[in-house]
């Protein structure tokens, strides 16, 4: 491990550019948040998919150039049922709160009392999940497939995972703009109550 | 009262996101998580009402660890401080702090704020089952191509989708 202060000192550098960019796109308001699942507005979907590709091809990029090694950077290991399972409750939880854990702390330092209640809720399911743990952890472990990436798992080539992927995210984007299109917009300004 | 400034275009504001990310993967060799940082803040405190019970149980002892250091001594939860300092420039800059309960014209404020606890809490519940939230799994995970990221991820737009109708009147 390398100097822990200087490690610390990117945290902070590269969580504020996180929390930045976030706010930035709007996504620090719930109703904003929500309006992609009832496909209003799909700034939720294009900030994601535009994140997703910019790091992709930027990762590739600078791979190919020898600045970064791939195999260095750390992959989340797959447990294909409870990463499926933990997905479906965290997308009913999403929905119904209106934010995400990241986002969430971006509503609450924007004042928003509900971005507040949603992150005390976290803390609480969070908790909830540690005490169950013991009758969990079976289910917990299930199904793991290690640092897998879909090519991998496919059986193409990484650079070929990168390009399907960068497709859909174009077809995407063109799909996400025509179903705007069809609803008149409300001002995505920010909705303030007392 | 100051007008809030309009949103970025959102593909300016992911491209921004993104090469947040690199930067990371570039600079630590991992992506940017929030969770992991609500599950140090529970066992930090577990640790400090009830070590004896902390320590007792294997899901918040692996976050406690030997005790001589704090659990909230982690580069996530510095991190997460980041991320609320930067969502707070920028929401300073745009003229977008604003008190208040965002929520559909139909709702009512409490019912909402009732929603948002039980849905933090189940939230919160899946991001632990799942190892991850959409930050540190979905996005961080999914500019790696990991497989359990993009499970994870089409897990949650499912769910979202099927779910929305029942809580229409939050929204909309």
């Amino acid at each position: 491990m390398t100097g822990l202060s200087e490690s610390l000192w990117l945290a902070l550098f590269l969580g504020v550019g996180f929390g930045f960019f976030l706010e930035r796109a709007g996504l620090g308001s719930s109703v904003k948040l929500a309006a992609q699942f009832y496909l209003t507005d799909l700034a939720v979907f294009k900030v994601m998919f535009t994140a997703i590709v910019t790091a992709l091809v930027g990762l590739a990029a600078l791979s190919a150039l020898g600045v970064v090694d791939l195999a260095r950077i750390e992959l989340p290991r797959t447990f294909v049922l409870p990463q499926l399972v933990g997905g479906l409750v965290f997308g009913v939880g999403f929905v119904v709160g209106g934010y995400c854990p990241g986002t969430g702390c971006v509503g609450m330092v924007s004042g928003r009392l509900d971005a507040m209640v949603v992150v005390a809720g976290m803390l609480a399911g969070s908790f909830v999940f540690a005490e169950a743990y013991p009758l969990l952890a079976t289910f917990y472990q299930a199904t793991p497939l290690g640092p897998v990436t879909l090519p991998e798992l496919v059986g193409i080539p990484g650079w070929a995972g990168t390009l399907a992927v960068v497709a859909l995210a174009g077809g995407g984007f063109a799909l996400a703009e025509r179903i705007e299109r069809r609803h008149v917009l409300p001002s995505p300004g920010c909705q303030e109550a007392p | 009262m100051s007008i809030p400034r309009p949103y970025w275009n959102p593909y300016a504001a992911g491209a921004g996101l993104g090469l947040v990310l690199v930067a990371a993967f570039v600079l630590v060799g991992h992506g940017i998580g929030v969770s992991g940082a609500a599950a140090s803040v529970v066992a930090a405190t577990a640790d400090a009402v009830a070590p004896a019970h902390a320590r007792a149980n294997p899901y918040l002892a692996a976050y406690v660890g030997d005790g001589t250091r704090s659990p909230l001594h982690d580069w996530l939860v510095i991190e997460v401080a980041g991320v609320l300092l930067g969502g707070l420039v920028s929401a300073t800059l745009a003229r977008r702090v604003r008190a208040g309960v965002e929520r559909g014209p139909r709702a009512a404020v409490r019912t909402r704020l009732g929603y948002a606890f039980v849905g933090g809490a189940v939230m919160g519940f899946g991001t632990r089952l799942a190892r991850g939230c959409t930050s540190g799994l979905a996005l961080s995970g999914g500019a790696l191509l990991s497989v359990g990221a993009w499970v994870f991820m089409l897990a949650i737009f499912a769910a979202g989708y099927a779910v929305a109708p029942l809580v229409r009147r939050q929204w909309t």
